[in-house]
């Protein structure tokens, strides 16, 4: 369809509009600044629906031939419109509405002048309204709310432009702030008109970002023009860009950017969560163990003060000391007593080189992260099935899905950007199915919310395909063009009737019928999953079904669907192709593959390790019994986030050598025998590759604290002792040798990054964009076909059973991301959730006689926690929840290390555990009761 | 230099609980029983508050919660709508609640002028046992005046010992005692127009011609041609639907009530005629709360209606609005039925374009609706003949205030009001002379006695600064103060402003602190007039400046005194 411009006339001149432009729009294009307070010229904002928007009244322009002014931000014009914005009429009646609007504005909180915070004063100074003639508020202004730890709400500056409740309920579909009442006394409301600070409100800071007046403000803001850097943010793996304000080496305020992901979009994590890279208990000087210190796997230290068990080493000390260690173990027992974990946290050119640095310098390939600990599974079951172990399609792909499925996941509370996307396109008509045990944000907008029983996905996703089957449902000319291996699936399918799989599901077979239908009926469809199906036992079985499902209803490959494990940090697909994985080198090459070795060996110039090296959690084990001896940690924190941590952190302390190199005096740095003070991620330049496959550039802002350096820096230093002579300029230099070695970024240069911000891979030419929808021909496997798999139901490792009656499992809270080791030193994450706690359902917990929650204490057969329980209607009887990031009640003291036999992924999402009701000082044991709840549900 | 928060003297400790409001699982189980029978959709949100309303005599904070939860939304999404209403009383969580009947006295200016600012006096000063007592606007019995919505009961010259015995009986509605039934509306005739247009004995196309050669035009107050109307719904493609707009608020309005009370079918057959026409298979009568008695009838007669198959395939639906003046905006009114806040709609699109739930909508009165069967029945030339002074058909007017017999008055469309007072009103009150009008309730202006013969029909009244709207034709004497109507006309206008636009919501609030002034600022006022009338969003805004506007123009000794 052709799309033509529509001619019309603009103060006197014939000017064309654009399908789709408001008459503010084309103004604004032809340079006629026309006051606007509600319209917000932002993605999003520009076409408000229903009675949004084209409200303040402050754009007003004349149409000839209509009795009334028109809102030029949101009236489009018509063929042939005359179209008058400088008329006296509509001059006067827009700086009337300003001056009404001005009438009972506080007195200024913020700065005033250029760039000033309240665009109404902007206006109001461009206009040349100064002051009201108009007789003051009858009534009291209301006073400011300051109940909460990141913003500030005065109500006695807001003129109800409604920009705010549109941020909450169209952007980011939060939906806590509302308009109650009427007339004069329209007020924004937080929830039931409570204080921000005891509202729902999850701080994404969308509302105050908005905000036009000074009636939201954040709490900690600069006035004073400062400088600013354009980045990401150091979170989750959605990427979502930032601006960072800066001023004397402090980040002032975080605002969302227009990047790709998030459309200036950001969560309390990335908005409110920065100053940790202030906090005092940085590390700022190398630190060697004290002699007289022996390493206690308690982790029971001081974080902010080392030296109870370090003193101050001299960088030279350090580092010698660190590749003395590393040396004298490499060349006694040989490059197999070594091992690395390298960070999904870093940039994709410290993944590079740290792996580049393990392969090379400690001659294994003993190099993992923590992608182990999360995908794993997910990776394993799309390399054999599909051929790649990325998303196929990025996360705003949702918005052209006629279904979005998502699956042991909780996006609203892990990566909040991208359940924005997602909510937004249920509003616009997307059908969401969510599949998890617990309850969550996303259920209330769910068509079908399926709490199914915890481990049981193999049964309920076969259930599904049974039905698919059964009903012919399937996509047959995508399963006999594009896959092989579905006789045997069909078959195999076929003993997994939704009746018959009920009960162990606790599905009813008609909600399984008409999910199936749903979602093999839909003409695209996105699928998305978590942990929740990852961490398992059996976690690449569960992602084997869901891709088995998305394949066989043809949902890959075409616009509106394909296949989105969530990424969990912000570089883990970075890390991952850099080659921070044992079996493969950068891009998936496998090391045990020759011809791919060949290529490293000459390009590196030294023969490599022809044997993939281990795991995460088998170098751990493998440290237990001495066969690692040494281990160098760059940025993760084994001690916090691996299963079973009593058994992990002995093992960390039973290594001969344990270099730790970070910013904080993490859990495993206080097993360390030497720790190097490394960057933050606002300190550092480089590239990091979000969820979607986006390869974005982060940007310093500031000089690391003290003789903290950069840890490219510490990384070519130790290289450098450990006999490699690298001489790497920076990060740019880096990444010229990632592209030489690594096809799928060809097309992406530094320069390109530096002037585009954000490319996808895989990218073939630097004048190509890269690719965002996957497999549209075919599949990066033999033959081009996809690869059908079938699984069977095992059960979860480990069992509830009289002694551990009840189902634990770990996860996140939205204010923290990970081990805490960030988030819990920045000051307002820590201010709104920082407090160790689980939780269960109030009958659960009313059980044990705590109907309104409070502390108990929670063992496994691999340790015990005390803690405080909170109810919550989400969680289902017998299940207890416990975040993961709270080190003084550390959930994985309980896990279970129990490893999925292909991914070696552990079980974090199930283990049999028991809940007491623990009063201050006496324990009263009730365990017998809570197994009634139990064996109830 | 970092500033801290102007205001922030320190930061919150620690969370030791989940924020926001907590589900109560005793409100939850109250609230499933409350609104059993009511399905669990958007659009009948209000619906399910009015059932929580009725029961508990308000609305606790916990029991919005549990509603929002079981309706699957936010709190927020419940809280706003139910605050938007005049009639949801909304208690905090640990507040006391109020007692549970209300007692609603009108203080419109027909009311007024029949001694309500003394009823009230008296009733607040010794309220009937678990009553509270409110003011309310204009309840549509401005000819039986002072009135009190007594829970659902309306009391019309009411008294304090009326008012008492009708909170002694629970307030429950009483059915209108000379109802039409629908037994008796086929007996009269009623229905006979529909169904001999579903058999087929006219297209579509004459009885758009025939609605057309009558001239019927709107009689909500806006006057629009209706067979346009249907002809604009009916070349959008369907799904349709067809909205009666039974939310008569225009102070000094009544005539609604007395159709939907006098002949209920006439207007279940008007819309159901609209419905054939434009082929919609959806018709909503939005009905004004204060007008529970028209509701408990309609809402039997509806039920015979589908029973005895005359629905013809078409849902009909009831819906209740809460007290808002604004909902009687056609766009606002969808909002209401869609179980929203009535903010009205930004035009393009019209709701003959996207209406509600966006399909392409007929809008039309009650009494619109009333007059199709019978212009259909008698013909174009019978309706045509019946108009005086060169205007054509008839209207019913709502006439109060001053005068003897106030009331409906069913009379030619373009009688004067001298002529009305003359041959239907009994003339004046006794020892009143006719001083001031307002042909069109409180939006319509404050017109001069010197302008009683003008014809009252759409456009008379224009050149002057008001219009006849919904005929609304409130009588004021020489013992009237016309700035203290001006004054009780714009608080209304305050009280009911939706507050979405600027210029209405402050525009009415300020306008009602420059009157209030003992000198008038008619500079400012005029200025105000100018951006309310030319920026506001909806009739509200632009049409409230002409309570003022007229009181300069007309009155300038009253306005300057």
């Amino acid at each position: 369809m052709t799309m033509h411009t529509i001619p019309f006339t603009l103060d006197g001149q014939p000017v064309e509009a654009r399908p789709g432009e408001t008459l503010w729009q084309v103004a604004q294009r032809l340079g006629i600044a026309l006051p606007h307070l509600c319209y917000r010229d932002e993605p999003g904002y520009r076409q408000p629906k229903g009675t949004k928007g084209g409200n303040c009244r402050a754009c007003l322009v004349e149409v000839e031939g209509e009795r009334t002014l028109a809102a030029s931000c949101i009236r489009k014009p018509a063929a042939g419109m005359v179209v008058r914005t400088a008329s006296p009429r509509a001059e006067k009646s827009r700086a009337l509405v300003l001056e009404l609007l001005a009438t009972d504005q506080p007195p200024a909180a913020t700065a005033t002048g250029a760039g000033g915070r309240s665009r109404l004063r902007h206006w109001q100074h461009e206009i040349g309204v100064d002051a009201s003639r108009f007789p003051a508020r009858r009534h009291p202004a209301p006073a400011p709310d300051v109940s909460h730890p990141a913003m500030v709400v005065n109500l006695a500056a807001c003129i109800s432009c409604g920009l705010c409740e549109r941020a909450c309920r169209d952007i980011q579909v939060n939906d806590v702030i509302g308009f109650a009442g009427r007339g004069m006394d329209t007020t924004v409301v937080f929830d039931t008109a409570r204080p921000m600070g005891d509202s729902t409100c999850v701080a994404c800071g969308e509302c105050v970002q908005a905000c036009p007046t000074e009636a939201l403000l954040p709490a900690e803001r600069t006035d004073s023009p400062a400088a600013t850097v354009e980045t990401v943010c150091p979170y989750c793996g959605v990427g979502c860009q930032v601006r960072l304000t800066v001023e004397d080496n402090r980040i002032v305020e975080v605002e969302g950017r227009n990047g790709p992901a998030n459309e200036n979009r950001l969560c309390v994590k990335g908005r409110f969560g920065m100053d940790y890279v202030h906090h005092p208990q940085r590390l700022t000087v190398p630190l060697v163990r004290r002699d007289d210190a022996p390493k206690s796997p308690a982790c029971d230290m001081d974080p902010a003060n080392p030296f109870t068990h370090f003193r101050e080493a001299t960088w030279d000390e350090a580092l010698e000391r660190a590749a003395a260690g590393f040396r004298r173990i490499r060349d006694g027992h040989g490059g197999g007593a070594l091992a690395g974990f390298g960070s999904a946290k870093g940039s994709n050119e410290e993944a590079f080189l740290f792996q580049k640095l393990v392969r090379t310098g400690f001659r294994t390939n003993n190099v993992d992260h923590c992608t182990r600990l999360c995908h794993a599974s997910s990776v394993a079951a799309l390399m054999e099935m599909v051929g790649s172990g990325a998303v196929t399609a990025p996360v705003r792909e949702c918005a052209r899905s006629e279904v979005i499925l998502v699956i042991g996941a909780n996006p609203s509370v892990n990566h909040p950007v991208a359940a924005s996307h997602i909510k937004n396109a249920v509003k616009a008509g997307a059908r969401l199915i969510v599949m998890d045990p617990r309850g969550q944000a996303l259920s209330r907008h769910a068509t079908w919310m399926l709490r199914f029983n915890p481990g049981t996905d193999v049964a309920l996703l076969n259930s599904l395909m049974y039905v698919v089957v059964e009903e012919g449902l399937y996509d047959r000319a995508f399963i006999d063009a594009r896959t092989e291996g579905f006789e045997v699936l069909r078959q195999h399918v076929s003993a997994f009737s939704p009746e018959t799989m009920a009960p162990i599901t606790g599905i009813e077979a008609a909600t399984v019928r008409e999910v199936a239908r749903a979602f093999a009926g839909a003409g695209s469809a996105m699928v998305f999953w978590g942990m929740g199906l990852s961490q398992h036992a059996h976690g690449t079985d569960n992602a084997r079904c869901l891709i088995d499902l998305t394949l066989i209803c043809g949902h890959v490959g075409k616009p509106g669907s394909g296949l989105h494990p969530l990424r969990g940090q912000n570089n883990v697909q970075g890390a991952s192709d850099a080659g921070l994985i044992p079996m493969v080198y950068p891009d998936y090459r496998p090391v045990e593959d020759a011809a791919v070795r060949g290529f490293y060996e000459d390009l590196w110039g030294m023969p490599l390790d022809p044997v993939r090296g281990l795991t995460v959690v088998e170098i751990m084990h493998a440290a237990d019994v001495g066969r690692i001896r040494g281990l160098y940690v760059m940025g993760e924190n084994p001690a916090m986030s691996d299963p079973d941590l009593e058994h992990t952190r002995a093992s960390l302390a039973r290594l001969e050598h344990l270099v730790v190199q970070d910013i904080f005096l993490t859990e495993t740095a206080m097993l360390a025998d030497v720790v190097l003070p490394a960057s933050a991620f606002p300190e550092k330049d480089g590239t990091f590759t979000n969820t979607d496959r986006l390869v974005q550039r982060g940007r310093a802002a500031l000089q690391p604290p003290g003789d903290a350096r950069q840890d490219l820096w510490i990384i070519q230093e130790m290289a450098r002792r450990l006999g490699l002579g690298w001489e790497y300029d920076g990060p740019a230099e880096v990444f010229a040798e990632m592209r030489h070695c690594m096809p799928s970024i060809a097309g992406i240069s530094w320069q390109r990054l530096e002037r585009e911000g954000a490319v996808t891979y895989p990218c073939a030419a630097e004048d190509q964009p890269g690719k965002a929808i996957l497999f549209d021909d075919a599949f990066p496997l033999p033959g081009g076909k996809a690869r059908l798999r079938t699984a069977d139901i095992l059960p979860p490792a480990e069992l509830p059973d009289a002694d551990f009656p009840l189902v634990l499992t770990t996860g996140r809270v939205l204010e923290h991301w990970h081990t805490g080791a960030m988030t819990r030193r920045a000051t307002t994450l820590e201010a709104l959730e920082g407090e160790p706690h689980c939780l269960a359902s109030p009958a659960l917990l009313a059980s044990v006689g705590l109907p309104d929650g409070g502390t108990v204490r929670l063992t496994t057969r691999r340790g015990s926690i005390r803690l405080t329980a909170r109810p919550d209607r989400w969680v289902p009887d017998g299940i207890v929840f416990v975040p993961f990031c709270y080190t003084e009640a550390a959930a994985n003291l309980l896990t279970n290390p129990a490893l999925d036999p292909v991914a070696r992924i552990p079980e974090f999402k199930f283990a049999a555990v028991r809940l007491e009701a623990a009063q201050a000082g006496a324990e009263t044991a009730a365990a017998g009761a809570a197994a009634g709840v139990a064996s109830g549900a | 230099m970092t500033s801290p928060a102007p205001t922030l003297e320190k930061r919150p400790a620690a969370r030791t609980r989940r924020r926001g409001p907590v589900v109560d699982p005793a409100a939850l189980a109250e609230v499933e029983r409350l609104t059993v029978g009511v399905e669990r959709r958007r659009d009948l949100l209000i619906e399910a508050l009015h059932c929580l309303n009725d029961a508990l005599g308000c609305l606790p904070e916990g029991h919005l919660v549990a509603l929002a939860t079981l309706w699957r939304l936010a709190p927020v999404e419940v809280f706003e709508v139910a605050t938007f209403y005049a009639h949801f009383e909304v208690v905090p969580a640990g507040a006391p609640l109020p007692p549970p009947l209300a007692v609603r006295l009108c203080d419109g200016p027909s009311c007024r002028m029949a001694g309500a600012d003394a009823l009230h006096d008296a009733v607040a000063a010794a309220p009937p046992d678990g009553c509270r007592v409110v003011a309310g606007p204009c309840m549509g019995r401005c000819d039986q005046g002072p009135v009190a919505l007594v829970g659902r009961r309306a009391v019309t010259r009411a008294t304090p010992k009326a008012i008492a015995a009708a909170a002694a009986e629970g307030g429950a509605p009483r059915l209108p005692g000379d109802a039409q039934r629908l037994a008796h509306a086929h007996t009269e005739g009623v229905y006979r127009v529909l169904a001999s247009l579903r058999a087929g004995q006219r297209s579509v196309e004459e009885v758009l011609t025939t609605l057309e050669e009558a001239g019927l035009r709107g009689l909500g107050g806006a006057g629009f041609p209706t067979a346009r109307k249907w002809h604009t719904v009916r070349q959008m493609p369907g799904p349709r639907a067809v909205c009666v707009n039974a939310d008569e608020g225009e102070p000094g309005t009544l005539k609604d009530r007395l159709w939907l009370e006098g002949r209920p079918h006439r207007v279940i057959e008007g819309a159901l005629i609209a419905a054939w026409a434009v082929e919609a298979d959806l018709v909503v009568i939005y009905l004004r709360d204060e007008y529970p008695e028209a509701h408990a009838l309609l809402l039997a007669e509806i039920a015979e209606v589908i029973a005895h198959g005359l629905a013809g395939g078409v849902t009909i639906e009831l819906r209740r609005g809460a007290g808002a003046y604004i909902c009687g905006e056609e766009s606002a009114m969808i909002e209401s039925i869609e179980g929203k806040r009535g903010w009205p709609r930004h035009r393009p699109p019209y709701v003959a374009q996207a209406g509600l739930f966006g399909r392409p909508t007929v809008v039309n009165n009650v009494e619109t609706l009333c007059w199709v069967p019978e212009i259909l029945e008698k013909g174009a030339a019978w309706w045509q003949d019946l108009g005086r002074h060169g205007r054509h058909g008839l209207r019913a007017f709502s006439v109060s205030g001053r005068v003897r017999l106030p009331g409906v008055k069913v009379a030619p469309a373009g009688i004067t009001l001298t002529e009305l007072l003359a041959e239907y009103c009994g003339g004046m009150a006794e020892g009143h002379r006719l001083k001031a009008f307002l042909p069109g309730g409180a939006s319509g202006g404050i017109m001069p006695a010197a302008l009683a013969d003008l014809p009252l029909d759409f456009g008379s009244f224009e050149p002057h600064g008001g219009f006849i709207g919904s005929g609304a034709v409130v009588v004021f004497s020489h013992a009237d103060d016309l700035r203290e109507v001006a004054r009780d006309l714009m608080r209304f206008m305050a009280h009911e402003s939706c507050g979405q636009c600027t210029p209405c919501r402050v525009g009415c609030d300020k306008a009602v602190s420059l009157l209030e002034a003992p000198a008038l600022d008619t500079d400012l006022l005029a200025d105000l007039a100018q951006v309310m009338r030319d920026g506001s969003i909806c009739g509200l805004g632009q049409a409230a400046p002409n309570i003022w506007q007229t009181l300069l123009r007309h009155f300038p000794e009253e306005a300057r005194r």
